[in-house]
């Protein structure tokens, strides 16, 4: 069996608050273990002296577009990206082409997943069929299939009684329910998010509220019903300080945030740049405080991307027609270490928590820890890179980022699926 | 990124006075028999109204027309926009047709400075969405202009359908920037809160008489209900609350201007007798926009 030997990084394993310098060995396609100074005869090394040395992370919620829309993004490219961006697991969101609402789309998103991903795809079911938000989808079937979760990311319930029933299902099944929380009658015809910057640039307002009462909404049912309910991109205080309170309830309530939410603010749009809009919108500033409070106090859970890609021809157009959506693998890593590790915010276990173990937990994954016996996913990154995101270079199909030519400082070095490495910066 | 006009926020109180200045020279042309200026002699000017326009396209033609320029009018309906083309490449084919200025009015909120990032002809905004009508506030200031000294210092109402209207943001913008105080009034559910931090000396009420009060001026605006998703106003409440009618002027200054962008509704957020009353100065808007818009391009292509 092959040995490769990653040594002298300093492995962070948050499922066993384990961080420190140490050597990690990795077997075939499984982690060995690791610990001080390990010398095995034989194994090929990988200098990681001054990177981080993390379990492998995971993207809980990404739109990989295939099948259907393959010229925005496919599953391979799709995967790429995430390698390049650090991530060994994505999880990819149903509204495609059909619409993942049957075993068949999801056996069919396995085995395209298997024959072309570098990294491991996850499937999330839809809600109900066709994500029409009437009835309900085969649930049980598309967990059979591979299903992690169940979501109408993009187009929600709005129907308060179809939920309760979807959350009853989930419960059934043991699957968490992932909400995409927009009321679409307070929502409908915006563009952005609702305050001064959109009465100024006269577009139409996304109120918070429009989230903040389907949080509230489901917060109830999950209640009632006793389904894991989760919170896709959570983006306003008001969200976030219920998650926060249905927490303290002992209910099993969880959330996750985009990098673009806490990095950006709605004053920091370029007027009328379509690489700016996004579901939810870049809110205000106390919304960008909340999110990054959220994370701190364990109101939010888990970062994930929303990765959207829009080809250039959808995008290169009047604000008010472009879709919603950013990339958003490649730059997850680079802007999370800016807006909490190098302010001193959190620590950095607790970053790579918060891509590993908690969406595994969430979504009962095997991964997000650097275990005896677990698959072999890591991701080395390097808190001192410089370097600057050049989306043409990007392994997405799609070019829509609001943060081309940002200069980092961290990034990832080298991404490591069952075992091997599927992409390195060095061979770039 | 070439130099046009998108909007009244980013210009400067210089620039504006500069304009208004040169439309001054421009206003006596109207009463003169040949009223043609050779000033832009063999300069191409294209008007490209995505959006359903009288007055300003008009205006606009005749504008460059009397400074000797040539203008072409494309319309949405009847060109290659109904056929589905995007704006960028419509746009990219006209530029390829090496006019010097684009007038352009598009129904949605920043499409002139979207492509003003891509296109090296200098843009005209003359409407974008609910954003801004640069060259509507330049009229309006110019009437303004005509009857009284300065624009410092004023008191003026904007009455109406306030979030939707691209007239009020670029006359807020445009009065702010000389001191003017300015009180917009409409329903709440027209008249964002956050409305009152677009510029300096802005307040918001929601009670028309309050509204008036003193004003030198009221801008009536129109009710656009084709911008509008659902109704945010009965439409039987808004004369009763919001229409102007003969026993309000008294409120105001006894010299009050009576102002509206037009298309008006008689009956719906002005009574007839008002609009054509003695405080009106309506049509005198219209007659200004051809001056203003010759100063504009002048002032633009030179």
């Amino acid at each position: 069996m092959s040995k490769l030997l990653i040594r002298n990084g300093r492995v962070i394993d948050p499922a066993v608050k384990f961080d420190g310098v140490a050597d990690l060995l990795v077997e075939g396609d499984r982690i060995a273990g690791y610990g001080k100074n390990l010398d095995v005869a034989g194994a090929e090394t990988f200098d990681a002296s001054g990177m981080i040395v993390a379990p492998g992370f995971i993207d809980m919620h990404v739109h990989l577009r295939e099948p259907g829309f393959e010229h925005s993004e496919t599953i391979e490219s799709g995967s790429r990206a995430a390698a390049a961006g650090g991530f060994t697991s994505v999880c990819c969101m149903p509204n495609t082409q059909p619409v993942n609402d049957s075993a068949t789309v999801t056996s069919y998103i396995v085995e395209r997943a298997r024959r072309h991903a570098v990294v491991n795809v996850y499937p999330i079911g839809a809600i109900t069929k066709g994500s029409a938000g009437e009835e309900l989808a085969s649930i049980g079937s598309m967990k059979r299939a591979g299903i992690v979760a169940v979501s109408d990311d993009g187009k929600p319930v709005m129907n308060a009684r179809v939920m309760r029933r979807a959350m009853e299902m989930a419960r059934s099944f043991g699957l968490p329910v992932i909400d995409h929380c927009e009321d679409l009658h307070l929502s409908a015809g915006g563009d952005m998010h609702e305050g001064f910057t959109s009465v100024k640039l006269g577009l139409r307002g996304i109120p918070a509220c429009s989230e903040d009462v389907m949080v509230a909404r489901d917060i109830l049912l999950a209640e009632v019903t006793g389904a894991r309910f989760h919170v896709a991109h959570i983006s306003s205080k008001n969200s976030i300080a219920m998650v926060k309170h249905a927490k303290a309830m002992g209910l099993p309530i969880t959330s996750e945030v985009c990098p673009h939410h806490f990095a950006l603010s709605d004053e920091d749009i370029i007027p009328y740049d379509s690489n700016f809009k996004m579901k939810p919108p870049l809110r205000g500033r106390a919304d960008v405080r909340a999110a990054i409070d959220g994370i701190v106090s364990g109101a939010i859970d888990a970062i994930a991307t929303d990765h959207a890609p829009h080809p250039g021809s959808e995008k290169m157009q009047e604000f008010e027609r472009c879709p919603f959506g950013i990339l958003g693998l490649e730059t997850a890593i680079g802007l999370s270490l800016e807006a909490f590790v190098e302010g001193g915010r959190i620590p950095l276990a607790k970053m790579v928590e918060l891509y590993t173990v908690a969406p595994a937990r969430i979504l009962n994954l095997e991964r997000g820890t650097l275990a005896s016996g677990r698959p072999a996913d890591v991701t080395i990154f390097d808190t001192s890179l410089v370097w600057k995101y050049d989306v043409n270079k990007s392994y997405s199909k799609s070019r829509n980022t609001p943060f081309h030519g940002r200069e980092f400082r961290g990034g990832p070095v080298a991404t490591m699926v069952n075992g091997r490495f599927v992409w390195r910066r060095d061979k770039e | 990124m070439a130099t046009g006009l998108l909007g009244i926020e980013d210009t400067p109180r210089a620039d504006i006075e500069a304009i208004l200045a040169r439309a001054k020279d421009f206003q006596p042309l109207q009463n003169q028999s040949n009223k043609r200026l050779d000033l832009l002699r063999g300069r191409m000017i294209v008007n490209l109204f995505y959006e359903a326009s009288t007055r300003t396209r008009t205006s606009f033609e005749i504008a460059a027309k009397r400074l000797g320029a040539d203008a072409v009018s494309i319309t949405a309906s009847g060109s290659s926009v109904s056929k589905g083309e995007s704006l960028v490449d419509t746009l990219n084919t006209l530029a390829a047709m090496k006019p010097d200025a684009i007038v352009m009015r598009h129904a949605a909120s920043g499409a002139p400075h979207f492509l003003s990032r891509y296109l090296p002809t200098p843009i005209i905004n003359a409407g974008d969405g609910t954003h801004e009508h640069p060259t509507q506030a330049l009229l309006d200031a110019l009437t303004i202009l005509d009857h009284r000294a300065s624009l410092e210092d004023l008191r003026v109402a904007i009455i109406g359908d306030i979030v939707h209207s691209r007239v009020a943001r670029s006359n807020i913008h445009l009065l702010s920037k000389f001191g003017a105080d300015i009180v917009l009034c409409g329903p709440a559910s027209l008249l964002p809160p956050n409305m009152a931090q677009l510029a300096p000396g802005v307040r918001l009420t929601n009670n028309m008489r309050e509204a008036i009060d003193g004003v030198d001026v009221i801008m009536m605006l129109r009710v656009q209900l084709e911008r509008q998703n659902e109704s945010p106003f009965p439409a039987s409440e808004y004369y009763p609350f919001y229409g102007l009618r003969v026993e309000h002027l008294h409120l105001a200054k006894p010299d009050v201007l009576v102002m509206h962008p037009g298309p008006i509704n008689r009956g719906r957020e002005i009574a007839s007798d008002v609009a054509d009353s003695q405080r009106s100065v309506i049509l005198n808007q219209v007659e200004n926009g051809i001056a203003v818009r010759m100063a504009v391009l002048e002032r633009i292509m030179n």
